[in-house]
């Protein structure tokens, strides 16, 4: 089996650690290894989108999942596919669409494996109305510390170890494979309002009006504007276009994979060229270049879910020390929180160009599942000298507000602050060491945060 | 592990007391307690700094470190990780020594030799080991202008300084591949229990300036730097005037 020493990081390039990674192997040699397992343990990854620490193990043995890439049943007729953990959305999505099946939950990128998906539970613009992946998620084979294969489901025997796994960021066990519910589309493109919000109370009474009309909601607002524009936003939010919303020339391809990206960025980037002044001017551009309002536009794939992918490998602009996403969420309620929070951010010095706030619905039966009934906001980050205290300040307010960060994006939250903001863990711990006593699944996410 | 933003969650303080030493962990504590090992010559001081430490919210256990005694060097290092991983180690342990006695002095030539230089040599490799296994980590390791360019007036001290000065500089890069970051800080006079009752020199700094460039070189993950910073210029113009006037200079 090919292994090599190698150093890892996530996706916001910080806290690079070495580990021995297993670049291919099957099934068997998989449960062979997991089996024999040492101290330092075993962790899976997949595309690395995590922005943290969640898919590295320092001076331990890191599986990389995505060399099993099979899409093994599809199912058109019930929109039911059986996928192996190491095949990305982007790939499941070129190959569903011609049957007319789309993927439940998108995030921002489709460079995601099914396994990180359901490892984190990852959420996208629908939640508020369709919930998290694993929601949609109605099988699981799990490779546990054992070294045996099980199958678990949502419901019935094995649900516990189902739920432990949606969002236990690889810590349950191995992700083979899982059978995933698609939903149906008559088309690849999107039918889209937009609307311009003058600051934040304009913005959260818009979102609380009417989001549930829409089947994607999610606003971009400006974090370089303090005082009365303080949380003016783009507004954008719509439908999976239906055959007969499209313009004629569309129509004779409606499922066509229509997701352009355009440039690569050079892999040196000074990084003096992100400061505070670009990116006011981005957020001033990107603001002012929204309509004020347009209602019913139709937008395709890369426009309306991913236009960050226009650029491959942006997270290359942040220079060599790297940047984090700071996403939290609180409940419905602490509206002064998100206030509070945006303020801080604003004008304490940070600079962020993806500044995305967005409602939350209900929360599934993952113990570590992020999503709960609220308000989601996610900043992007470069790191500075001054970031560590600000964010911690940060932390303070989301724990009193009875929030959490989210851990796909997280790479620096002690490990008492994440305790108290999950009170779920004790269950969680409880299904995760009856099904690795020994603690084989292991990684620098789990070690910061002592789980 | 060392997060995002440089916060460790433990540290090995070898050379248990020092001032320069105790000042770093400080410096990471104020943002975050953390878990510390104290190595060091076991005395009243070594049990104050453990206590003040422990007020501020962090979690203390010391261990016996004699500099001298090379041949415990790898058990030392093996007890400091028994209760998990050690995130940043700073090597601090020295001695200034008296420079007119240490040329003369064989058994104070030996000493200086020992604590500044072998010892730091063979925890170092006992260090290394551990690193390489752990897969990631820092290291701080005082050396000092001194050794930058060594002057009659302390070449016996300044020559250890030069030996730990380039050790470290090669240790971090055999162990980058591994994950491991090194920093080596050169320090100019300090005002500490090390330099008392001698008179200041030019940039003189307090441990609080020295630590806080350590810590930030750390989070930064530099492998070298000066403290105050000024020293990198001015060691760059010394390093370069011939010996003929170097001789003659009153420093
Ligand atoms: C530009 C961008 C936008 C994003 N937008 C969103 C968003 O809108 N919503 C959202 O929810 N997330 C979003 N994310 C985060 C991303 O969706 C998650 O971090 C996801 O987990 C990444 O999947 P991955 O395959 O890259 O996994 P990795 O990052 O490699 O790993 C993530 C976690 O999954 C575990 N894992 C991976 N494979 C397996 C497996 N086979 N079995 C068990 N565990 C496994 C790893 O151990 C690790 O804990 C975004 C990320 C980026 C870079
Ligand atoms: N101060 C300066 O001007 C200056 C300038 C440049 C570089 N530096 C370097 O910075 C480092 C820290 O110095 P400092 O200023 O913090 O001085 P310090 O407070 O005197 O610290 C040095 C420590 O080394 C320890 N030590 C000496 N011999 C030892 C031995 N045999 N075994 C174990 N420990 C021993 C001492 O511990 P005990 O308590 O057991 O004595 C002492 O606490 C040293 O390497 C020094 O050379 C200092």
């Amino acid at each position: 089996m090919p292994e090599k020493l190698g150093r890892l990081t996530g996706w916001g390039r910080t806290a690079p650690t070495t580990a021995r990674i297993l670049e291919r192997a099957d099934r068997a040699e998989l449960a062979d290894v997991v089996r024999a397992a040492d101290g330092r343990g075993v962790i899976p990854r997949g595309l690395g989108r995590s922005y943290g620490d969640a898919s590295q193990n320092a001076g331990g043995l890191v599986l990389d999942m995505t060399a099993f890439d099979q899409i093994h049943h599809v199912d058109t007729e019930t929109g039911i596919v059986t996928v192996d953990a190491g095949v990305s959305l982007d790939k499941l999505m070129r190959q569903m669409l011609p049957h007319g099946l789309w993927i439940p939950v998108l995030p921002g990128t489709r460079q995601v494996t099914i396994g990180g998906a359901i490892a984190a539970d990852i959420h996208g613009k629908n939640h508020h109305v369709e919930g998290s992946f694993c929601n949609h998620v109605l099988a699981i084979e799990l490779l546990t510390a054992d070294g045996e294969i099980r199958t678990v489901t949502p419901d019935g025997p094995g649900s516990e170890l189902f739920w432990a796994t949606a969002g236990g960021m690889g810590l349950t066990g191995v992700v083979l494979r899982a059978t995933v519910q698609l939903k149906s589309v008559e088309s690849a493109y999107f039918l889209v309002d937009t609307e311009r919000t003058r600051d934040l109370d304009d913005l959260m009474s818009r979102l609380m009006d009417n989001d549930d009309q829409y089947t994607y909601s999610v606003a971009w607002f400006d974090a370089a504007s303090t005082g009365a524009k303080m949380g003016r936003a783009v507004l954008t939010r719509g439908w999976s276009a239906k055959l007969d919303d499209l313009p004629a020339k569309l129509r004779n391809d409606p499922l066509k994979f229509n997701a352009p990206q355009l440039a690569t960025v050079p892999p040196v980037f000074p990084s003096g060229l992100l400061n505070k002044l670009t990116v006011s001017a981005f957020n001033e551009v990107w603001y002012r270049k929204a309509p004020k309002e347009r209602r019913g536009e139709v937008q395709n794939i890369t426009q309306f879910f991913h236009p960050l992918d226009i650029v491959g490998e942006w997270n290359r602009v942040y220079g060599p020390r790297g940047f984090l996403q700071y996403q939290y969420a609180v409940p419905y309620g602490a509206e002064d929180t998100v206030r509070k929070s945006m303020e801080i951010i604003s004008s304490g010095g940070a600079v962020s160009f993806l500044n995305v706030l967005k409602r939350f619905g209900a929360a599934n039966g993952g113990p570590l599942s992020f999503p709960m009934p609220g308000w989601t906001l996610a900043v992007d980050i470069p790191i500075t000298d001054d970031l560590g205290p600000l964010l911690d300040k940060l932390d303070q307010l989301v724990l009193e507000a009875g929030g959490r960060l989210y851990l796909a994006k997280d790479s620096r939250l002690t490990a008492d602050a994440f305790r108290s903001m999950y009170p779920r863990l004790a269950e969680w711990q409880k299904v995760r060491d009856a099904v690795d006593p020994r603690g084989v699944f292991n990684s620098d996410l789990s070690r910061r945060l002592m789980l | 592990m060392i997060d995002a933003v440089g916060n460790p969650q433990s540290l090995l303080l070898l050379g248990g007391t020092s001032e320069i030493g105790l000042a770093i962990v400080d410096r990471f504590a104020g943002q975050r307690p953390l878990r510390v090992v104290l190595a060091a010559r076991p005395s009243e001081r070594l049990d104050e700094a453990a206590e003040r430490l422990r007020a501020k919210g962090c979690t203390v256990s010391t261990l016996a470190f004699d500099a001298r005694r090379p041949e415990t060097h790898e058990e030392v290092v093996g007890k400091a990780f028994s209760d998990g991983d050690i995130d940043v180690t700073v090597v601090a342990f020295g001695v200034l020594g008296e420079a007119e006695r240490a040329w003369q002095d064989v058994e104070h030539a030996r000493e200086l030799a020992e604590v500044n230089f072998v010892a730091p040599v063979t925890v170092g490799v006992a260090l290394a080991n551990r690193l390489r296994q752990q897969g990631h980590g820092a290291v701080v390791a005082l050396s000092s202008v001194a050794g930058e360019r060594v002057r009659r007036s302390n070449f016996v001290y300044g020559s250890t300084k030069a030996g730990i000065d380039g050790f470290y500089l090669g240790l971090g890069e055999a162990l980058k591949p591994h994950g491991v970051q090194v920093t080596v800080v050169r320090p100019g006079f300090v005002h500490t229990k090390m330099t008392k009752g001698m008179k200041a020199a030019p940039l003189a700094a307090q441990p609080e300036q020295v630590a806080e460039i350590a810590v930030t070189a750390v989070r930064r993950r530099q492998d070298l730097v000066w403290a105050p910073g000024a020293w990198r210029f001015v060691m760059s113009v010394l390093r370069h005037i011939p010996r003929a006037i170097f001789r003659k200079l009153p420093i």
